[in-house]
């Protein structure tokens, strides 16, 4: 049995790899084939099925919007956002002061989204600025922006005045946890709502549904006149500023749009995960994120909402389903091996194509 | 006419070392603020000047061929831990380890530092965030090797550095026998400052050798690479080859130094020792006034000792300022990574400036015919 669906699974590999290969990209093929046998190896090394689909979608639901916000700034030719962590900064701070100003349950989400909101407009529309400044560097300098932000912002929770019990430490006072429960606040918020269970199966609909909300609005806005201009700047900024559109403040809109994305991915995260986690842990959010929507097909200079859904699939499905499979396959817990290896060989193939022209 | 001159000329040199100046400012703070004595302190600057210019010296070959920041050193380094993590299995220590060590991490270095360099071949003009993405990808095939190829399929025999289970190094690995068996040999002691006078030495020598490489044809050709990559070609030079071997040397230089720096701590974190010794190289080189496209020896003697006075001082200072000294542990976190943008931000201004002259002109004339 184990045998026949193996040998039909590569055969149907070996057409498709043909097929597909040139357009789809070989390391791309490989890693949803290599998801492919994990799915099917699973049932046959005493791990539940339904219980790996349920982790795997609950996983992608704390995810996906991370990673969708990668696409406005992708499309306007910024590259690939790897200053993420700025966005969740200010994500960070939305949730630390809905909870310092006293809200509890499900309304602390909707504060912390409100709060978060224009702390990312602000922060963005500096980071967008200084973007504009930097034509053609933006990767580089936007993973040391993330950095500098990170690092500066570990003093910040140290010397901010807080003062709210549940996440000041116990013994002095002041100075924010590393990591503070969100039970009361908005743990599980969304993903409790409307959440379906069969069996082994659940499903966090309600964070499904939210995500879905982003996606469309993000699809809808692509459709705008607005998000045609901003294509069009990343496709060809000189056609573009022919065109009468304003390059620059196109360029600033996405990376706004990109680090308000990325505030309220993290707040998702954080309410499917149950903790905020401060200092160091924003660090290298974005690798995991630019990888996921790599693997989904996007490549440096082009994405669209399917390459977000179909990459955040594959990457959270490769992390959840490694370490039980390999486990139990051969007792040894090299997952974190073979992440690292996936997801910053896909970001290298990228970064290595020549899709995008230089600017 | 001339005062003015040299009245902008000094601004212009002011402007231009900005970042050493402002470093000098804020050791200048920071001393007094920390109490340190003078001795501790001057010890501490002339051991770390020891441990790390060779591995800074390692970053000028690729600025020199335009290959910017060579993050991907960190592969130099994984290559040293590796060499060092053998020939402490083989229980070979002081100075013949030392040397050993040097030798074995030279195939390593090179294999690497050529699938680097073949790596940045194809990602031309956006070499920097594909070297730092290369130093993540190697450091997951590092784990690979160190974690679980090392006992079952490369031997390891002695159960010091083995993990229990039976593969795999441990998470440290002493190597207490031949802790600063370099600096120790020939040190002396001036005022009750300790210098190691022979790692200084082959950093002496390293300088000369730097010196010396870029008068040879191989050195300008790097530095033609450097200047235009169209022109070097159209003068008979191969590009590729030059820049792969730029990023080779860098490694094996990387290595080298990174085989000196452990020698001198007596210990491998095996996990964590490289991670970061990329971003503290490249912001010291920075802080001594280094940009991306230039680079010079005095740039990296400058750095290491302006970088790591702040590094003592930071967090005694912040202490005494903030009453936490969890403070100042971030504050010198935070100015490595901020000089590091600071840099990136200044070179991408300068490149874009000096690029886009001729198509603003452009621009500005059409629209002025638009209008």
């Amino acid at each position: 049995m184990n045998e026949i669906l193996m040998d039909k699974n590569n055969l149907t590999l070996g057409n498709r790899l043909r097929a597909f290969a040139a357009s789809f990209g070989l390391p791309r093929l490989i890693i949803a084939a290599f998801l492919l046998l994990l799915f099917i190896a699973a049932p046959f090394v005493g791990a539940d099925f339904w219980t790996q689909i349920s982790n795997t979608i609950n996983r992608f639901s704390w995810n996906a919007i991370l990673v969708l916000a990668m696409v406005p700034m992708i499309h306007s030719g910024c590259g690939l956002n790897f200053g993420l962590p700025l966005g969740i900064i200010s994500g960070l701070l939305g949730a630390t002061l809905s909870i310092e100003f006293g809200f509890t349950g499900p309304i602390s989400f909707v504060m912390a989204v409100a709060i978060a909101t224009p702390i990312a407009i602000l922060l963005g529309a500096l980071y967008g600025w200084l973007l504009n400044k930097i034509k053609g560097g933006e990767m580089m300098i936007a993973t040391y922006v993330g950095f500098s932000s990170v690092s500066f912002m570990c003093m910040m929770w140290l010397l901010l005045p807080y003062h709210s019990p549940t996440m000041v430490w116990g013994f002095a006072g002041k100075g924010l946890r590393t990591t503070i429960s969100l039970e009361g606040f908005y743990d599980k918020v969304l993903a409790n709502f409307l959440q379906v269970n069969i069996g082994n199966l659940s499903i966090p609909t309600g964070t499904l549904l939210f995500f879905a909300l982003l996606a469309f609005g993000m699809w809808a806005f692509l459709h705008t006149k607005t998000g045609t201009a901003m294509t069009a700047v990343g496709s060809n900024p000189t056609f573009a500023k022919a065109a009468g559109v304003n390059v620059d403040k196109t360029r600033l809109l996405s990376v706004v749009l990109s680090t308000w994305l990325a505030a309220i991915g993290i707040l998702v995260y954080e309410q499917g995960f149950g903790f905020i986690q401060l200092y160091m842990a924003p660090f290298y959010m974005a690798l995991p994120a630019v990888s996921a929507i790599l693997i989904g097909g996007a490549s440096v200079n082009k994405a669209t909402i399917a390459n977000v859904i179909i990459g955040t699939f594959l990457f959270q499905g490769i992390v959840t389903m490694t370490p039980t499979v390999m486990n139990n396959m051969i007792h040894m817990d090299m997952s974190e091996v073979i992440r690292v290896v996936a997801s910053q060989g896909m970001i290298l193939y990228a970064l290595t194509r020549k899709t995008e022209a230089a600017k | 006419m001339k005062e003015k001159n040299m009245g902008k000329k000094l601004l212009s040199l002011l402007q231009a070392n900005s970042v050493p100046v402002t470093f000098v400012l804020i050791c200048a703070v920071c001393i007094p603020l920390s109490g340190l004595s003078v001795s501790y302190l001057l010890n501490e600057i002339v051991t770390r000047m020891g441990r790390n210019i060779f591995l800074i010296l390692a970053l000028l070959i690729p600025i020199m061929s335009g290959m910017g920041l060579n993050f991907g050193m960190t592969l130099g380094a994984m290559a040293g831990e590796i060499a060092l993590i053998f020939v402490s299995d083989w229980q070979i220590w002081g100075i013949p380890g030392v040397v050993l060590a040097m030798i074995l991490s030279i195939p390593i270095s090179v294999l690497l530092g050529a699938f680097c360099g073949k790596i940045l071949n194809m990602a031309k003009g956006r070499e920097m965030i594909t070297s730092y993405i290369i130093s993540f990808f190697t450091n997951g095939l590092y784990q690979l090797v160190v974690l679980y190829m090392m006992g079952p399929i490369i031997p390891i025999k002695h159960f010091s550095i083995k993990l229990p289970r039976g593969y795999g190094i441990r998470n440290t690995v002493s190597l207490l026998n031949m802790r600063q068996c370099l600096d120790n040999l020939l040190a002396i002691k001036v005022g009750g400052v300790k210098i190691p006078v022979l790692t200084f030495l082959i950093i002496a020598l390293l300088c000369l050798f730097i010196v010396w490489f870029r008068r040879t044809k191989l050195g300008q050709d790097m530095r033609a690479v450097g200047q235009d990559m169209n022109v070097a070609r159209d003068a008979g030079i191969n590009v590729e080859r030059t820049r792969i071997i730029s990023i080779v040397m860098s490694t094996v230089l990387a290595g080298f130094g990174m085989v000196i720096y452990l020698q001198n701590m007596g210990n491998i974190a095996t996990y964590s020792s490289h991670s970061q010794i990329g971003m503290f190289c490249i912001a010291a080189l920075l802080v001594g006034g280094a940009s991306v496209e230039k680079a010079s020896i005095g740039n990296v003697f400058l750095g290491v000792v302006l970088f790591h006075t702040m590094f003592i001082v930071a967090p005694k200072a912040g202490a005494a300022i903030t009453g936490d000294s969890m403070i100042g542990e971030y504050f010198r976190v935070f100015v490595s990574y901020a000089v590091i943008t600071v840099a990136l931000i200044m070179y991408e201004t300068k490149k874009r400036k000096v690029k886009s002259q001729m198509a603003q002109q452009l621009a500005q004339e059409q629209e002025a015919e638009n209008e």
